[in-house]
């Protein structure tokens, strides 16, 4: 059906909101007691939009991102990926995925690596053959194609689980501290491929992190998380523009360091030590 | 490549060295060997207990019997080992599937596993040689319409009964040991059991599962030639080693001879499940944690 009303420019193809969770809880039962490890947690995210998840060691992080991934169920609560549960989202391959670790298949190459999501969806070999082409070039990693991930660093493996999260171009991308392991130098590089990739696919990014500057530099807005219960405690809207963050001047700029103050305060706040686990770089 | 030709050659110098060992013991140890009361610790060294490694090779090449026109001992042999063979490559077949077929069974459902695990452990307690007229006469009263049930059916049974234990085992272990990310990964693909079972479990498991397949091979082989010794059927190495072993003093060359084709038989299937491992080498890869 065509419609004559001129084109939204700022409509996102799969709708305005990627992920809606209302009132999220989720209680482990353990044989030392119940832990609360989210309270009632609500949270939007808009389609392309890039949220991230900061907070102490132990406040839910991983928790929450499980449960919008459907690796997890909350004990109380909704979440919708795209105006669908959590379930149906993850079969419909809604969003792609990167842990801290690169968690690559030993025995596929760089390339077999970046087209298993392809493979496991059904898309033609010369498809996949052309897609991963592509990605491994995007991560720099185009001599490495043909390498088993035990040839690569760690940070090179990571790169690879990097391009095949976002190898079938997913609406929403969740990725756990994906860049933990790594070193400054490393992180930085990767995080401007993130965002160079982010600007490409249009994708909405829920990311975990620990570290305040690299939250402030990808994020749109960054959740700020509190512990035992894990709630959040306060959500830091960061007004840099895209287009601000591909430039590498963007780390020296004033604006990027009143957002850090920001997220920082918001971090201690009723808290009178630093939050532990919480890189203060 | 030049590993595998390093390892051949470490074969071949460890058979020289058994044989150096053999010799070396027979010319310095006691006549009479050496006994603790009535036990003999050690064999006696006399040429009929030890024959000369190269009068037990030079018997081969001599004709089985006095009669005129029979085969040389060699021939008898190896005719003897490839009747052994069929049957201990048939019995790893069948071990082979029944085993992978338990393990993919206990790794679907739990309750599979507990309940068939343990059984699958206590029937490795169950002696050979207690169970090879049991099956024997179980198959001569099978119906099985046209097929009769041939006696060499009854060993390649009981061969696989020891081969498909390290090949459950193993297999389980493998399918069983992919890392929780993987599990994850998978799941997050929306894949179900067997596409994550093509994709992750099968792969995963091979490191585990060639192993396993060399020890059923080895049980296979042992299982075969003891078992025609058991059952007593005729064509078979497990036969020939009953039958020569009465030419001890007569003839002391020929009973070594269906034991070398039993280690050559060994040697051959050692061999095969080696092939096996060598288009799979990738899957051997280890992950290298970022
Ligand atoms: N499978 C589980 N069983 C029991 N308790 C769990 C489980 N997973 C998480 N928890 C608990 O839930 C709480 C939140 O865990 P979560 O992994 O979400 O924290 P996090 O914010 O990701 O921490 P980190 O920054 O260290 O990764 C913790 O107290 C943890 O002990
Ligand atoms: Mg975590």
């Amino acid at each position: 059906m065509t419609t004559q009303t001129a084109p939204q420019r700022e409509e996102h193809p799969r709708g305005a909101v990627a992920v809606e969770v209302t009132g999220a809880t989720r209680v482990f039962q353990g044989s030392a007691g119940t832990v609360t490890a989210l309270d009632g947690v609500d949270l939007t995210v808009g389609a392309g939009e890039f949220v991230s998840l900061i907070g102490p060691s132990g406040c839910g992080k991983s928790t929450l991102l499980r449960l919008i991934a459907d690796l997890d169920r909350p004990s109380a609560g909704t979440i919708e990926v795209f105006g669908r549960t959590a379930e149906q989202a993850r079969l419909a391959h809604d969003y792609g995925i990167a842990f801290q670790q690169a968690g690559l298949l030993p025995w596929r190459t760089v390339r077999a690596n970046i087209e298993l999501p392809l493979a496991m969806h059904g898309t033609g070999r010369a498809a996949r053959r052309e897609r991963a082409d592509y990605l491994v070039e995007l991560v720099g990693l185009a001599e490495f194609a043909d390498h088993y991930p035990d040839q690569l660093s760690g940070g090179m493996q990571q790169r690879v689980a990097i391009a095949r999260a976002v190898a079938e171009e997913p609406s929403l991308l969740l990725m756990d501290e994906p860049f933990g392991a790594l070193d400054e130098m490393t992180r930085e590089r990767l995080q401007g491929e993130l965002v160079r990739i982010c600007a490409e696919t249009r994708a909405a990014v829920v990311f975990v992190t620990h570290s305040i500057p690299e939250a402030v530099f990808l994020s749109d807005r960054v959740v700020v998380m509190s512990a035992r219960p894990g709630r959040i405690r306060e959500v830091v809207d960061i007004d840099l523009t895209r287009a601000a963050r591909s430039d590498e001047g963007l780390r020296e700029d004033a604006a990027y360091f009143a957002a850090v103050t920001r997220v920082r305060e918001a971090l201690h706040h009723g808290s009178p030590a630093p939050a532990q686990g919480v890189e203060l770089r | 490549m030049t590993r595998r030709l390093a390892g051949a050659a470490l074969g071949l110098a460890t058979l020289v060295l058994l044989a150096v060992v053999w010799e070396l013991y027979k010319w310095l140890g006691p006549a009479d060997g050496w006994s603790i009361g009535e036990a003999r610790v050690l064999p006696r060294t006399s040429d009929l207990a030890m024959p000369h490694t190269w009068e037990i090779l030079s018997r081969l090449a001599d004709p089985l019997t006095a009669a005129p026109g029979a085969p040389s001992l060699a021939r008898a042999v190896l005719a003897a080992g490839a009747f052994s063979f069929g049957i201990a490559l048939l019995s790893w077949l069948l071990g082979v599937t029944v085993g992978i077929l338990l393990a993919l069974g206990m790794q679907r459902l739990r309750v599979v596993e507990s309940a068939v695990l343990p059984l699958v452990i206590l029937s490795q307690t169950i002696p050979l040689i207690a169970l090879a007229p049991l099956v024997r006469g179980w198959g001569s009263r099978l119906y099985l319409g046209p097929v009769e049930w041939e006696p060499w059916m009854s060993v390649a049974v009981i061969a696989s009964y020891l081969a498909f234990f390290p090949v459950a085992v193993g297999a389980l272990r493998g399918l069983q040991s992919p890392d929780t990310i993987h599990v994850e990964l998978m799941r997050s693909y929306g894949a179900g059991w067997w596409a994550t079972l093509l994709r992750l479990r099968l792969p995963a498991s091979v490191p585990h599962l060639l192993p396993a397949l060399r020890l059923a091979a080895a049980n296979a082989v042992v299982g075969t030639v003891v078992a025609e010794v058991a059952t007593g059927i005729p064509g078979g190495l497990g036969r020939m080693i009953l039958e020569f072993a009465n030419f001890a003093s007569s003839d002391p060359a020929k009973p070594w001879a269906p034991l070398l084709g039993a280690v050559l038989l060994g040697l051959v299937v050692a061999g095969l499940v080696a092939l096996i491992g060598l288009p799979l080498s990738r899957f051997r890869r280890v992950e290298v944690s970022a």
